[in-house]
């Protein structure tokens, strides 16, 4: 049953021999040992576990591992470059924008792929774009304008 | 503030455990040992029921030779701070490089015993206690740099963890060359007085947080993150409902999944596999029967069987005659409110890892309560205190539904019978299923206005859902608040445990009391603000409300005016709030938008006004929840809740705009910052909807459904 598979894993090229049918956040976690990407449902509907998948954000509990073959994967751990934050981190840092931080990598990568798609985003866009991850601890606010922030000094190329 | 050295022959320790000579353990150094609660006089208000802390000696501080300072606490980090702002204080205090401060939290093996961690405690109070006994520590530091210098200690300056004489700068000790072949405890009376509180100013500069990269670099690790060589995942087989007995069983299917290790004992059974997706996969291949002796109650019926229960009442506070209250008012309110089961819901579900060598298990857990967790399996595995240890990593939420800790428990039972490392990561479905909710309830109130709109009858009725907060907290002069709570000898009233939410039953009270004032000063033809202040003589609440006024803008109306404003006022931990909202209310859809909450708040001497705020936004944000959407629904013992589809917790597109204003009172000891505001969340949008609308809402959550019940009674 267990299958090479291959995909770019945060820029690099990884191959791994696995059950094509595990969920990539599974292998992400348990085979990868990338931990940062989190379990919160397990179906979808909080946003924990998001990772981009060619740019895209994609619920890594939701989808098989295969459907990552041969595509540019990227989780929280990719985007700190020779220990720099990336500017998203950056103004979470900044903003305070999290308090237990179990979201967070999710929130991170969600708001990535949005300001991906659209480098300057309205409150409204960025509310919109996240509104299907969840935050027990009531951080919304502050994530707001942190990724309103990180937009701005993006678009700086900074 | 004194010092003494102990003979350690004379102290027992918290819990009849024999206090275990520190420094031993720790090998060396010096160690101050303290207790950063006492002299705190936090605890005084009869509701606060189950929060009492250990009267013992509960933090250290260890100098290792190599000049490290090291703080053990039994308290952990889910969010509210403390391992942020405690190494600065620390470090600012002895005077030490931040670099040389190492936090040691919720290990049962290294840490002092604590009775587990409540948001609101930590940040405002352990801080300053702790500064307090960091410039002890370094006072007594100090006074043995002076006899080994020989130099007189108002001659001495320390800086960077060395002391030095200030004439003669090349006479110098560091404290790690103080702490070298010694083996010493100081025990410190840390009694910060309220005049001190003053002297922390300097600590409401912001303070960077000290998790903040790692938690956003993804490389924090909670409980699920850790790895174990050999290390399997466990899925374990749940009862279809609570109340549930297991009757027969078949494992077979189960055992056919490769790689699958069925664990059996007594009722308790589980799969373990390496992988964890062939776990999930292998328990639902087990076959179980079952036979249901349940409850016949459900979400509906259930408040009527809590009033018409037979109960054990217990008059909790009284004042007057309700009779004359009767006499002397014009006009008599009578209501029923009602608050349903709702979940903690934390994103990270209930985790621990364990692993056990043969003698001694470690569980690394997400736990509120690491102490209680080891008593626990002390409890339910039989093995002796010292062969159980607890290592708390970051923890992903709590609110309260993490002082629970049966998943420690299953995964030590599991590495036992195993002999491996063994990984329990509740499901979503599991978290709701055993959670420990916020207890529902009902509330009747019964009370009078005369002409002038002055209330002088209050006769106040809690059916199981506790009595914090359930003060009159209005100058009132006939009252009576009854509490009926669960009768030893009659049936159970909720059908599965229930424990402390966010500021446990206060939430409850506030929406009852802040709904029934409502009503009456809209009966009475007075605007909501006008009839609280005329009623009120609490000095801090009037400030707190009409510092929330302003900061609103508010301009006074009758009610319902059509604007969709309400407003709320209380108290919790000892710290007073007020706020005012605007909502708009779809009266096609029954959807009901907050757009703007203000909300004041004092809390005395505000210690972190960044973390106090991060904590009023918290509150307001995660009440919108209760308020609005959460509920539990069940029939019998079956949970129909299972996932975040049917339970819905706050989103983005909810937050309203919130302007918070924090009271100034530097001449006041700091109180409690994580849970007060939220306890105003139900009645202010219960009173804003109505406002809006005419609709008066009795019922929690404001669902679209209650709300469209609601307006057609209007
Ligand atoms: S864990 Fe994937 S969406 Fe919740
Ligand atoms: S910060 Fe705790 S869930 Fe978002």
């Amino acid at each position: 049953m267990e299958e090479k598979i291959g995909f770019y894993l945060n820029g690099k090229k990884t191959e791994i021999l696995t059950d094509p049918s595990q969920t990539l956040l599974s292998v992400l976690r348990n085979q990868l040992g990338l931990t940062g990407t989190k379990f919160g449902c397990g179906t979808g509907f909080c946003g924990a576990c998001t990772v981009l998948i060619d740019n895209e954000p994609v619920r890594s509990c939701t989808v098989p591992v295969s459907d990552a073959s041969g595509k540019r994967v990227i989780t929280i751990e990719g985007l700190s470059k020779n220990g720099k934050l990336h500017p998203l981190q950056q103004a979470f840092v900044d903003h305070d924008a999290f308090q237990c931080g179990y979201c967070t990598p999710g929130m991170i990568m969600t708001a990535l792929g949005l300001l991906l798609k659209n480098p300057s985003p309205t409150r409204e866009q960025i509310i919109e774009g996240l509104d299907e991850n969840l935050c027990r601890c009531g951080a919304h606010v502050r994530i707001i304008d942190a990724v309103l922030e990180a937009g701005t000094k993006m678009r700086g190329g900074k | 503030m004194k010092n003494t050295n102990i003979d350690n022959s004379k102290n027992t320790g918290s819990a009849g455990i024999k206090r275990r000579s520190f420094v031993k353990l720790f090998g060396g150094g010096i160690l101050f040992i303290f207790n950063p609660f006492a002299g705190l006089d936090l605890f005084s208000s009869p509701a606060e029921q189950g929060r009492t802390l250990t009267k013992d000696y509960n933090a250290f501080l260890r100098i290792a030779s190599d000049g490290t300072v090291t703080c053990y606490t039994g308290k952990i980090e889910m969010g509210q701070g403390i391992i942020t702002s405690l190494p600065q204080m620390m470090a600012d205090e002895l005077d030490v490089p931040l670099n040389k401060i190492k936090m040691v939290m919720g290990d049962t093996d290294l840490c002092p015993y604590d009775a587990g961690t409540w948001g609101s405690l930590s940040t405002q109070v352990f801080g300053p206690a702790m500064r307090a006994a960091a410039a002890e520590a370094k006072a007594v530091l100090t006074e043995m740099a002076s006899t080994r210098l020989k130099v007189p200690a108002d001659r001495l300056q320390v800086k960077d963890g060395v002391v030095s004489d200030i004439k003669n700068p090349s006479v110098r000790v560091s404290y790690g060359q103080l702490a070298q072949g010694r083996k010493l405890e100081k025990y410190l009376d840390v009694k910060p007085q309220v005049e001190d509180y003053t002297k922390f100013v300097y600590t409401t500069k912001p303070l960077k947080r000290h998790d903040a990269v790692e938690k956003v670099t993804g490389k924090a690790k909670y409980a699920g993150d850790l790895r174990l060589p050999g290390m399997v995942f466990a899925r374990i087989l749940r009862p279809p409902s609570h109340g549930a007995k297991l009757e027969s069983v078949d494992v077979s299917g189960a055992e056919q999944v490769k790689g699958t290790q069925v664990v059996r004992d007594g009722d308790f059974i589980a799969v373990l596999n390496e992988n964890q997706e062939r776990a999930s996969e292998a328990i639902v291949k087990i076959k179980a029967e079952y036979s249901f002796n349940e409850l016949k109650v459900n979400d509906k019926t259930l408040f009527d069987r809590m009033v018409g229960a037979d109960s054990r009442s217990s008059v909790v506070r009284t004042s007057g005659d309700l009779e004359a209250g009767f006499r002397e008012s014009d006009r008599i309110f009578e209501s029923e409110f009602r608050d349903p089961y709702v979940a903690h819901a934390p994103i990270e579900t209930h985790t621990a890892l364990a692993s056990y060598d043969g003698d001694k298990v470690t569980v690394w857990a997400a736990t509120q309560t690491p102490f209680g967790l080891q008593d626990g399996i002390v409890r339910e595995l039989g093995l002796p205190l010292e062969k159980v240890r607890v290592i708390t990593p970051y923890v992903g939420g709590g609110f309260g539904g993490k002082n629970a800790f049966q998943q420690g428990i299953e995964a030590a039972k599991l590495a036992i019978l195993s002999r491996k490392p063994v990984m329990v990561v509740w499901t979503r479905e599991e978290e709701f299923f055993y959670d420990n909710f916020h207890p529902a309830g009902v509330i009747r109130v019964r009370s009078g206005i005369d002409k002038n709109g002055l209330i002088k009858l209050w006769d106040y009725n809690i059916y199981y859902s506790g009595t914090r907060g359930s003060e009159t907290i209005y100058d009132v002069p006939h009252v009576r608040a009854t509490s009926y709570s669960q009768n030893m000898n009659a049936v159970q009233i909720h059908p599965f445990s229930t424990g402390p939410w966010r500021a446990p039953n206060n939430n409850t009270n506030t929406f009852a009391r802040e709904s029934q004032i409502d009503i009456m000063a809209s009966a009475a033809g007075i605007d909501p603000l006008e009839f609280r202040l005329r009623n009120l003589k609490d000095e801090k609440m009037i400030e707190c409300l009409k510092a929330v006024a302003d900061k609103f803008g508010y301009t006074p109306s009758k009610t319902p005016g059509g604007r969709g404003i309400g407003i709320a006022c209380g108290h919790d931990a000892n710290t007073w709030v007020a706020a005012i909202a605007e909502v708009r209310v779809d009266k096609s859809t029954g959807r009901v938008q907050v757009l703007r909450v203000a909300c004041s708040q004092d809390m005395g001497l505000c210690v972190n006004p960044q973390g106090a705020l991060l904590q009023m936004e918290g509150c307001i944000t995660m009440g919108l929840g209760y308020a609005l959407t959460e509920e539990i629904q069940f029939e019998g013992g079956v949970i129909k809740n299972k996932n975040f589809d049917t339970y819905e917790i706050p989103r983005f597109s909810w937050v309203p705009k919130i302007e918070c204003v924090i009271l100034d009172r530097k001449d006041k000891p700091p109180t409690g910052g994580g849970e007060p505001a939220i306890i105003l969340i139900g009645a202010l949008l219960a009173n804003a909807i109505h406002d809006a609308t005419g609709a008066r809402m009795y019922q929690m959550p404001f669902t679209r459904k209650r709300v469209l019940e609601a307006l057609k009674k209007v």
